[in-house]
């Protein structure tokens, strides 16, 4: 099987492989269920490729280990569920001020609290925007597949070393726990960013000075360039300052670098789209329950397609609104009780209703029941 | 031929369901077929329910759960009362011996000493998941899934020194079936 470019994975396992593809060298992190598998295979994958793995005491101290690692200069990964997202919650914030690029993989299981550990869930969707505290930027990918999975891992790493911000990987159990058929893809063919270095002398270095794009060069701890680095607004010297001019133009240029370039990290697919008069707005693993009820749908002559976000922060605010000028109605499937559903119908309200499909008993939503609440009677 | 197998196996935790599952899917995939496979379990690591599911379509396959199973396989009295009532009418029951059940059914069934099996020809109780893959294979079919390729995706997933005694087993779970 060896000799075969494809494999039967789970989406945990292939987290991993788009990870180590992408450049991951260093994964901090605590283990906990649905995402256990991603440190499991961390561990022995990474001191493989002269990487490093470490189980830190908790969550807390898993991201502020890979904030660490990532100045260190190596690509940085943790994962974890709800407990230990809410946890992780303040050092994204200071990821986020801090400019350090890295990836926080979130696999998705009931809550709140400790909840339901090993049932999937998708009630981190608000929370993977405004978890942290104080304005943000905030970007969050959902794959559906296992396929995806490896793809948007590496494309997590890309945003998150182009932009250097902090980026979420929102998985949820459903798709973190199957096995499916993974394409790997040819090395040479996976595009790869890594974050800017200075090539100024350390002595002319400006750590937070940023260029033409908002983003500033970072250099890595350890290579001669020594600057200060601090949750606090901080000046272009990398120092704390109260300086309500300075600090005002800092938030809004991270919040600018990542709103600015939506379109370059815009991720969505569309089935059935061309002709719907209905669409179904469903992402991750109910995405797949409403792609089986799109086509039985269409079988009772109900012009009916999918829109399903994969980039779901920064909300896709132009593609929303644009579907929502087309269709009569929307339906919002997911595994909470109304989160996504919130920005869709912010958008869309005006030109087409919104109408939601819930579920938070720790099953996947089925499309059976996607059915049911689109033709209501029709049967 | 098919286009569409829905397969639920369902026991106890620590039988090796999952793995069972793995195998299934794994091969299906060796052999170019689409599958899927997927998990519901307890936050136990022995004991408590345990279900593992494995669709094989030559289609894509979306919906990634099994709702109406074509095979339901059950190894405990409380799995078999769980799930028996999801199986497809026209579909095949694979029970342990040790379950009660309700002969009165429409489906085919096949009620199996695989736990015994394991224990009395193999001497231990882990391979009874291998013996259900040998029992699975034999009703699914080689027009399905080769035997050549459920042996080398049984050999690439059961831990290394194990692999004789679970081919073993594999062979002993289709003699159940095939005589």
């Amino acid at each position: 099987m060896s000799n075969n470019t494809y494999k039967l994975i789970q989406g945990n396992e292939a987290c991993v492989e788009g990870a180590l593809a992408a450049g991951m060298r260093f994964y901090a992190g605590y283990p906990i269920t649905p995402s256990t598998e991603i440190a499991e295979i961390s561990a022995q994958k990474l001191p493989v490729v002269d990487g490093k793995f470490i189980q830190m005491e908790d969550e807390i101290a898993s991201i502020a280990a890979i904030i660490g690692g990532s100045l260190a200069g190596l690509k940085s990964m943790t994962a974890t569920s709800g407990p230990g997202f809410s946890l992780m919650q303040e050092n994204i914030g200071y990821a986020a001020i801090a400019e350090i690029p890295c990836v926080i993989v979130n696999v998705q299981r009931g809550g709140p609290s400790t909840g339901m550990p090993t049932s999937p869930a998708q009630g981190d969707v608000m929370q993977a925007k405004w978890g942290t505290h104080g304005d943000h930027p905030a970007v969050a990918l959902t794959p559906n597949s296992v396929q995806e999975t490896y793809e948007y891992t590496i494309k997590a790493f890309n945003i998150a070393e182009k932009y250097r911000t902090p980026v979420i990987l929102l998985m949820d159990e459903t798709v973190g726990h199957m096995r499916e058929k993974l394409q790997f893809n040819d090395s040479s063919e996976i595009e790869i960013i890594d974050r800017k270095k200075p090539t100024c002398s350390p002595e002319e270095y400006m750590a937070y000075k940023p260029d033409e794009d908002m983003i500033p060069k970072m250099a890595s701890f350890g290579e001669g360039y020594r600057y200060h680095v601090t949750g606090l607004t901080h000046g272009e010297d990398g120092f704390p300052t109260n300086n309500n001019e300075i600090s005002g133009k800092l938030i809004q240029r991270i919040t600018d670098k990542i709103e600015k370039n939506i379109d370059d990290m815009s991720y969505y697919d569309e089935y059935k789209m061309e002709d719907a008069e209905i669409a179904i707005v469903a992402y991750g693993g109910v995405s797949r329950s409403a792609k089986s009820a799109v086509d039985e749908i269409r079988k009772k002559g109900i012009k009916i397609g999918l829109f399903r976000p994969i980039t779901i922060w920064p909300f896709l605010e132009k593609q929303i609104k644009s579907v929502s000028e087309k269709v009569d109605k929307i339906y919002v499937a997911e595994m909470n009780l109304g989160q996504y559903s919130l920005e869709v119908e912010r958008v869309a309200c005006k030109s087409c209703t919104v109408n939601k499909i819930n579920k938070v008993n720790g099953e996947l939503i089925t499309p059976q029941e996607i059915i049911d609440a689109v033709t209501g009677g029709r049967e | 031929m098919f286009d569409k197998i829905e397969i639920r196996l369902s026991g106890s935790g620590g039988q090796g369901i999952i793995l069972a599952a793995i195998i299934l899917a794994d091969a299906a995939i060796e052999q170019g077929i689409n599958a899927i496979q997927t998990q519901s379990y307890g936050p136990e690591a022995r004991g408590g329910a345990s279900k593992a599911e494995v669709i094989i379509n030559k289609n894509e396959i979306n919906f990634p759960k099994v709702v109406t199973p074509n095979i339901l396989l059950c190894l405990t009295q409380s799995s078999y009362d769980k799930y028996v009532a999801s199986l497809d009418k026209n579909g095949i029951l694979i029970v342990d011996e040790c379950v009660n059940i309700n002969m009165d059914a429409d489906y085919k069934i096949y009620k199996l000493p695989i736990l015994e099996t394991a224990q009395s020809k193999l001497g231990t109780s882990m391979v009874a998941n291998i013996i259900s893959v040998g029992a699975l294979y034999a009703i699914i079919g080689q027009d399905v899934i080769s035997k050549d390729v459920m042996i080398s995706s049984i050999t690439h997933r059961v831990p290394p020194v194990t692999v004789n005694k679970n081919l073993d087993a594999f062979e002993e779970g289709i003699k159940l079936i095939k005589g």
